[in-house]
């Protein structure tokens, strides 16, 4: 019998916990991106495990989709972190507030 | 009752699940706590791994090398290229805290935002054995691939087709966003002017002025390229030098 998928639950929870941690505490804006990964990459661990406990393939869809989404969203932030670069020559979250209006 | 769970559970399934968990949590705290940028990008990839071998462990061998071939192999590469672009020595200085109160504030939202997952999961009613919607995942004919093959292109086609035009907007807004500015471009060619004005007798003008009084017969080009590198040079030359500087004297 293969593991249970309440301990892959719980494992995806504690990842999901430890990138929002990351997020909310760290200020290099690229630390940040691969926090909001790892939070990604939990909810994707959750959505395999109700994959494999529904029998559903729907599961893993979802986690494909969840992939192509994050490849789109660290382009177009990576791509900000660089132009906000340009301009401020430095990349900690406390720079951004440029961006305001 | 946990024994008898671990009891029913095979040795080499509890074994793989522990190491990945393991490797997982460990690379995920690494990514938290790792003051430089580089070192938080490896241990992303150590997750991804261990996050790939759960996707193994439960069948799900499709992302699983996709989690390898596009995490690990292009947006971790990607985070590598932007971290160097940027300049590798950025250390963030992990004492300091600008917003006061903000880490235990955070610990306190995560710990709170935690114990809810864990009480919902708890308490919650699992639907288990509903029917399934976008098709079987196990027992399919041609295995993990060709399941999800089939649920993508047949069930979720419209948002596969959405996906790429998704990809095709960030493939814009990255290029647009990475872009110097055109409009940039008319006040830097004011700035070297000024500069050219000390290149220009140095180098510019009286090499112009000395090629054609030496009467060549490519008055015109001799006029042409002494005009061509300072305009074509100055706008490019100034500001990498100028970022070069900036990022030497950080």
């Amino acid at each position: 019998m293969t593991v249970p998928g309440a301990w892959y639950l719980g494992l995806s929870v504690v990842l999901f916990a430890i990138g929002a941690l990351g997020v909310l505490v760290r200020r290099n804006v690229l630390v940040m991106f691969m926090c909001v990964e790892l939070m990604l990459n939990a909810a994707n661990l959750a959505f395999v495990t109700f994959s494999r406990m529904l029998d559903d393939i729907g599961g893993q869809a979802l986690v494909f989709f969840v992939l192509v989404v994050a490849a789109a969203e660290v382009v177009v932030g990576l791509g900000i972190v660089v132009a906000i670069f340009r301009r401020r020559q430095d990349a900690t979250a406390d720079d951004f507030h440029v961006l305001k209006g | 009752m946990s024994a008898h769970i671990l009891a029913a559970v095979s040795t080499v399934d509890a074994l793989t699940f522990a190491v990945s968990a393991l490797i997982v949590l460990a690379g995920a705290v690494g990514v938290v706590v790792s003051r430089h940028p580089v070192h938080a990008a490896l241990m992303l990839v150590m997750t991804l791994f261990g996050v790939a071998v759960l996707f193994v462990e439960q069948r799900a061998e499709f992302l699983a090398a996709v989690q390898v071939i596009v995490y690990a192999g292009a947006i971790v590469v990607l985070f590598l290229f932007v971290i160097m672009f940027l300049g590798v020595d950025r250390r963030e200085s992990v004492a300091a805290e600008p917003l006061r109160g903000q880490r235990p504030l955070a610990l306190v939202l995560v710990v709170l935002g935690f114990a809810g997952l864990v009480v919902l999961g708890a308490e919650a009613h699992w639907s288990v054995g509903a029917h399934s919607v976008a098709g079987v995942a196990r027992g399919q004919a041609g295995g993990n691939v060709a399941a999800l093959g089939r649920a993508v292109f047949t069930t979720y086609l419209f948002p596969f087709e959405v996906t790429a035009a998704l990809l095709v907007i960030a493939v814009v807004g990255a290029v647009v966003l990475a872009r110097r500015p055109p409009r940039i471009a008319p006040p830097t060619e004011e700035v070297p002017f000024e500069g050219a004005d000390v290149a220009r007798p140095a180098s510019g003008e009286p090499g112009g002025s000395e090629r054609r009084a030496d009467g060549e017969p490519g008055g015109g080009r001799a006029d042409g390229e002494p005009a061509e590198p300072v305009r074509v040079g100055s706008p490019s030359d100034p500001r990498p030098g100028g970022e070069t500087s900036v990022e030497v004297s950080r």
